[in-house]
């Protein structure tokens, strides 16, 4: 037998068996674009039934963008979910001893679990964040209220949804690699992103209002926005903030999971 | 062939393998031996780099187990009953790591039908049991078709058949030339198994000696109430003896031998019994003080 190496490529193919060999992939897959769509179009039902109802300044705020795909932050949570899974189910199981006795480069392990990540977290985040789209101004457009995809900013915004939610994934990677408990590692990962924008509201009024604009859900779902807004960062600045974040987290993942005993 | 030296672990202040020096060859199934909690574990986990060393290295073929090219081939182990996620069918998990090692596909199911698992092998693990676990973690551990086995406590939770399968499986892979290394806190399996023992106590390397040096011979134990004249009779007859708590312990005879030998010379004799030295008996006496825990009473 020819002595074939074992290479990154090869960790990266072992990774995308890996995944798609236990079930709660497809349903985390596929209740992120139920979800996502789901609500996304009942909350845009909700707002155009109530139009008429809505004053001046709810009505100038409106972004049928931002409105349309507001969807998302509840597919944060599934998406966010399987990228915990994708690593912390490894070391309740055991697994993770069989997997780096196979890849024993720590870091090219990691990088191989985040590479196939990405790619199907960007593929239902895609999916999902064009799918609540044309849903939710189809919906809209019953008022005459929707956009369609080529006007100015809103693929920017579409597609934009679909790389938050990469990152999302990647984010909570991090946080399992670093937690290494399923349940620990989804509660900080949620804990982060819904409960610190609460300490936000109770700083004062001028620098409550810049913390919150550069806490991580602010920051990552500016570039689900296509009007100004004085509460989130302008869209490519928030999603770089966002990235800065995932950076951080996925760089202490790799320095833990290279220094600890597994 | 593996190669400890110095390897030292310390978590948090205890120290679990204490400068071990050991080397294990080809060819022979070498058994790591000694009580629970000993080291043996941490040993096998300093191998293959799960844990790091505090000091000291262990290289396998000369290499630090991470810098192998492709691991699988050089090196395949059994490290715990479960080491599978439950929701992943056998064939996928042993499919996922052919995958990662370049090795053929149809290797996935040469191994299912050494290990038996062949029916089962599209069900999800976790309705597995414990023997069928174990045939799983050593199906994982041949995908390679490795020159170096090694496996922890492999019989541990296994019903007689499936400790004969494994007892063979070890002694067919020794003799097709591998290096097997097999620990276990059984001396009775050890010593149906292994050619090569390395004892370990409290992460020390106690003993590391061919099975047959390390278990004393079988001799002949000998009471009479005229010791010395017994004693002078076996000496005549070159045969090597030694005193023991009243009774002389005569190597190199059967107690027909030494029998005959007191009724040609008139001696009485109040006690001839054969001594077969067992394992354990090699090993408590190395061990004694070495243990991590007693039991009461």
């Amino acid at each position: 037998m020819v002595l074939r190496k074992a290479t990154f490529a090869g960790a990266v193919a072992g990774e995308w068996i890996k995944i798609w060999t236990v079930r709660s992939t497809l349903w985390t897959m596929f209740s992120t674009v139920v979800v996502t769509v789901g609500l996304s179009s009942l909350l845009a039902l909700a707002y155009t039934l109530s139009y008429d109802r809505l004053g001046f300044r709810a009505r100038l705020a409106f972004d049928p963008v931002a409105y349309g795909l507001a969807g998302l932050n509840f597919g944060v949570i599934t998406l966010g979910v399987l990228g915990v899974l994708a690593v912390s189910t490894e070391f309740s199981s055991g697994l993770m001893r069989t997997s780096l006795s196979a890849v024993p480069r720590r870091s090219r392990l990691l990088a191989a679990k985040a590479v196939v990540l990405a790619v199907i977290a960007l593929a239902v985040g895609l999916i999902s964040s064009f799918a609540a789209f044309f849903a939710s101004q189809a919906i809209f457009s019953m008022r005459r209220l929707g956009v369609g995809i080529g006007d100015p900013e809103v693929l920017r915004a579409v597609t934009g949804g679909g790389l938050y939610l990469t990152l999302i994934a990647l984010i909570s990677l991090g946080a399992g690699a670093i937690v290494r408990h399923t349940a620990g590692a989804i509660t900080s990962v949620l804990g982060v992103l819904f409960v610190a924008p609460i300490f936000g509201v109770f700083l004062p009024e001028d620098w409550g209002r810049t913390v919150q604009k550069f806490l991580p859900p602010a920051a990552g779902s500016a570039i689900l926005t296509t009007r100004e807004t004085p509460v989130t960062l302008p869209p490519w600045q928030g999603f770089g903030v966002f990235a800065g974040y995932t950076a951080l987290v996925l760089l202490v993942a790799f320095v833990l999971f290279r220094r600890r005993d597994v | 062939m593996i190669s400890a030296s110095g390897l030292t672990k310390v978590y948090g202040g205890k120290t679990a393998v204490d400068h071990a020096d050991f080397t294990v060859r080809p060819g022979v199934v070498t058994g790591f031996l000694g009580p629970n909690g000993a080291g043996k574990s941490t040993a096998m986990r300093l191998i293959l780099g799960l844990d790091r060393a505090t000091s000291g290295s262990v290289t396998v073929n000369g290499r630090l187990y991470r810098d192998l090219p492709a691991p699988l081939r050089e090196v395949g182990a059994l490290l715990e009953a479960k080491a599978w996620h439950g929701g992943r069918s056998a064939y996928n998990h042993l499919r996922f790591l052919a995958r990662t090692n370049g090795i053929p596909n149809r290797r996935v199911r040469e191994v299912l039908d050494i290990v038996g698992l062949h029916d089962v092998a599209a069900k999800r693990a976790r309705g597995y049991s414990l023997g069928m676990g174990q045939r799983l973690g050593i199906a994982a551990a041949l995908l390679g078709d490795p020159a170096i086995l090694m496996f922890d406590e492999p019989v541990n939770g296994l019903d007689p058949e499936g400790i004969l399968w494994i007892r063979r499986l070890m002694q067919s892979l020794a003799a097709e030339g591998r290096t097997v290394f097999v620990s276990s806190h059984l001396m009775s399996e050890m010593a149906l198994t292994a050619g090569h023992l390395i004892v370990i106590g409290r992460g020390r390397i106690l003993a590391d000696t061919p099975m047959a040096d390390f278990i004393p011979a079988s001799h002949v134990r000998v009471r009479s109430p005229d010791l010395a004249a017994l004693g002078r009779a076996v000496a005549a007859e070159n045969w090597r003896a030694r005193t023991a708590e009243e009774a002389l312990l005569v190597y190199g005879a059967t107690p027909a031998d030494v029998g005959d030998l007191a009724y040609r010379h008139g001696i009485r004799i109040h006690e001839l019994s054969p001594v077969h030295p067992s394992l354990e008996e090699a090993f408590m006496r190395l061990t004694a003080d070495s243990v991590e825990f007693h039991g009461g009473g």
